[in-house]
């Protein structure tokens, strides 16, 4: 498999006020396509830091960080929302749909700063495959909170990115919903989707291929999960 | 991201927010209709200036007797009767060739009288004044003719009637009032009877005038005038036709030296009567109209700048409040110039709308205005500049866009991380 992500001696630190304070020290790994991986971490380990560095939101203070093979280190501004753009999908915890829209405006909003056409149909394509078509109309404070997650889904997939990340995409759910989110995802990654999963929570890791454990800025285990659990999330999907 | 898309985007954003877009604007709104408004209504006093100067002409000089400084109201005004000026006086400006370019000159008195004709009567002003005064001033004839110069200087019974005079006295009998007979009565003379004159001319409406209504005004013989109605021996007013604009100052000074001379003035002090040019004291007052709508219309755009502060106030409301949601557009793709376009083409979508809804206004009311004040009986054109539109527009677009700069570029500058995590 290609490496997607390739991360060397990766380390990150804020300055405030002179005072310089290290998040992320000596990280390296890859990931490669077709991946499922969970950073796992509890909260102020810096897995939300990593994510926003891999996900172009946040530049790296040291180290190299290849994407598709190529260093972003050369990368400006403009091409970073470029890449957000068109390589990349994202699934927050709090959803961050936009409000007095309807689903599938919501959608679209991605699309609106690529340079594909035919939005409406890509946008149909994508609700379709988190299984909410009969919701293209509904404003978002008409659904459900599992519906908002997966209309979350539909905008991260459809300008086709190379991988997906989801922040805690199921911190905001009940278990029921969480689990059709799940299902979703894994569904999306044996279709061929890169997923990159941040959480806190081990039974969410679970749902993925390999687990990325850090604390305190630092990887302290990287490996493949032995019982991964499937979400069963079908019976959610259907109308 | 294509301005299309953008358009429709803040269309969504404001209509979605309408009460508060209206609020928003209302400065602008205000501010734009008050250019309009008082950019018309110095057009409008412009043009009621220039219809005077046209009606009156512009190479008109007129001598009242009485000192006056240059630009305060002659003397007559406060009531103080001078008796200086002379018939002699208004003959030798014409006739001793020391006023060159004296076209036409005629002397004047004015008063009130009742007018009567069968069973009717009433009251109107009347001029006391020579044949030549149609040379003087332009006085339209509807029909008949101004008395002659042969029934002027031999004092005859006639009079020209004004229209508004032909109006009330004539109104619904269908008669001709040339060649009927009126009797004139001043308001001294209280014994019945007064003086028959028989109309020989009838004048055609003008419309009122700041200076002088001809309308409402009965033309007789100086003579009769003056002796007959009033009984006295003085003139009320000299005016002089210049037969040059380019003339103007030396006849001025021509026709200052001949009064000197003769009412035996040596020093500037005795002067006892004052020579006005009618242009210039309607550039004095064109002058002032103008300066009055720069000061007001520099008010109005100091209601832009406040309306302008408006949407500066509103907009970084607003880029505070969707915080969220710029850091969400930043995630999905948009780059800083594209978060920047939007929220300026917010403002400026905003402030458009305002600088219409102005205009709307604005033209409404100056039309309005307009209506009363023909109503009113003054010649108001109603003038709306198409560039006074145009630098509205221009001017509401620009204000949008200076005050929107600053909010745009907060907004496009938010680091997306915090953005999607302000609560």
């Amino acid at each position: 498999m290609e490496k997607l992500i390739r991360v060397e001696n990766l380390k990150k630190e804020y300055t405030n006020d002179d005072v310089i304070t290290p998040v992320l020290h000596d990280m390296s790994f890859s990931i490669a396509e077709g991946e499922f991986v969970a950073i796992m971490g509890p909260s102020g380990s810096g897995k939300s830091t990593l994510m926003h560095i891999l996900s172009f939101l946040d530049r790296p203070t040291y180290g190299l960080y290849e994407f598709e093979g190529r260093d972003t280190k050369k990368f400006d501004d403009n091409y970073l929302a470029t890449l957000r753009n068109e390589r990349v999908g994202f699934v927050f915890q709090s959803f961050n749909l936009l409000a007095r829209t309807t689903v599938l405006d919501n959608v679209k909003l991605p699309l609106i700063y690529s340079k594909k056409g035919d939005h409406d149909e890509l946008a149909k394509k994508a609700l379709e495959s988190v299984g909410l078509s009969h919701r293209l109309n509904y404003y978002t404070n008409q659904i459900s909170g599992g519906e908002k997650q997966r209309v979350a889904i539909a905008r991260a997939l459809v300008c086709d990115p190379a991988v997906i990340f989801a922040d805690e995409p199921t911190g905001n759910l009940d278990s029921k919903s969480g689990n059709a989110v799940m299902h979703i995802l894994q569904k999306l990654n044996s279709d061929g989707h890169t997923i990159i999963l941040v959480t806190h929570e081990t039974d969410t890791a679970n749902h993925a291929k390999r687990i990325i454990r850090i604390r305190d800025g630092e990887i302290i285990s990287d490996e493949k999960v032995q019982n991964r659990t499937i979400a069963d999330g079908e019976r959610d999907l259907v109308k | 991201m294509d301005l299309a898309i953008t358009t429709k985007l803040v269309f969504r954003t404001l209509l979605a927010r309408k009460g508060r877009s209206f609020l928003t604007i209302l400065g602008i709104v205000i501010g734009i209709a008050g250019v309009i408004i008082i950019i018309a209504l110095g057009a409008g006093a412009k043009s009621l200036i220039i219809g005077q100067i046209t009606k009156l002409g512009s190479d008109l000089l007129s001598v009242q007797p009485g000192k006056s400084n240059e630009k305060g109201p002659p003397a007559q005004l406060f009531g103080i009767v001078i008796t200086t000026l002379a018939n002699s006086d208004a003959d030798a400006i014409r006739e001793s060739g020391q006023v060159p370019h004296a076209k036409a000159v005629f002397g004047a008195v004015m008063g009130s009288v009742s007018v009567t004709w069968q069973n009717r009567t009433i009251d109107t002003n009347f001029m006391g004044t020579e044949y030549s005064m149609p040379q003087v001033i332009n006085i339209p004839i509807a029909s008949g003719q101004f008395f002659s110069q042969q029934e002027g200087e031999g004092n005859a019974n006639v009079a020209v009637l004004g229209a508004t005079v032909v109006d009330e006295l004539f109104s619904n009998t269908g008669v001709n009032p040339v060649g009927q007979v009126i009797k004139v009565r001043s308001a001294s003379q209280t014994e019945a009877g007064g003086i028959p004159l028989r109309v020989v001319g009838v004048t055609k409406k003008q419309g009122s005038s700041l200076f002088l209504d001809l309308d409402d005004q009965v033309f007789m013989p100086l003579a009769i005038g003056q002796q007959q109605l009033l009984g006295i021996h003085y003139l009320r007013a000299i005016d002089i036709k210049v037969d040059s604009p380019a003339n103007i100052q030396q006849t001025i000074n021509d026709v200052t030296n001949l009064l000197k001379q003769r009412h035996h003035i040596r020093t500037e002090a005795d002067v006892d009567f004052t020579v006005r040019n009618i242009a210039d004291a309607i550039d004095i007052l064109s002058t002032v109209t103008s300066a009055l709508s720069l000061f007001l219309t520099s008010m109005a755009a100091i209601s832009l700048i406040v309306g302008g502060i408006g949407i500066l106030n509103i907009m970084l409301a607003t880029v505070a409040e969707r915080t969220r949601e710029i850091g969400l557009r930043k995630a999905v793709g948009a780059n800083n110039s594209a978060v920047r376009n939007q929220f300026l083409l917010e403002a400026g979508t905003l402030t458009f709308f305002g600088g219409i809804i102005g205009i709307i206004i604005g033209v409404v009311a100056s039309y309005l205005i307009s209506l009363v004040m023909r109503y009113l009986g003054y010649d108001w054109a109603f003038v709306v500049s198409l560039g006074s539109v145009v630098l509205a527009i221009g001017v509401s677009i620009l204000t949008g866009i200076i005050f929107g700069l600053y909010p745009a570029l907060k907004a496009s500058k938010l680091n997306p991380i915090d953005a999607l995590r302000y609560e």
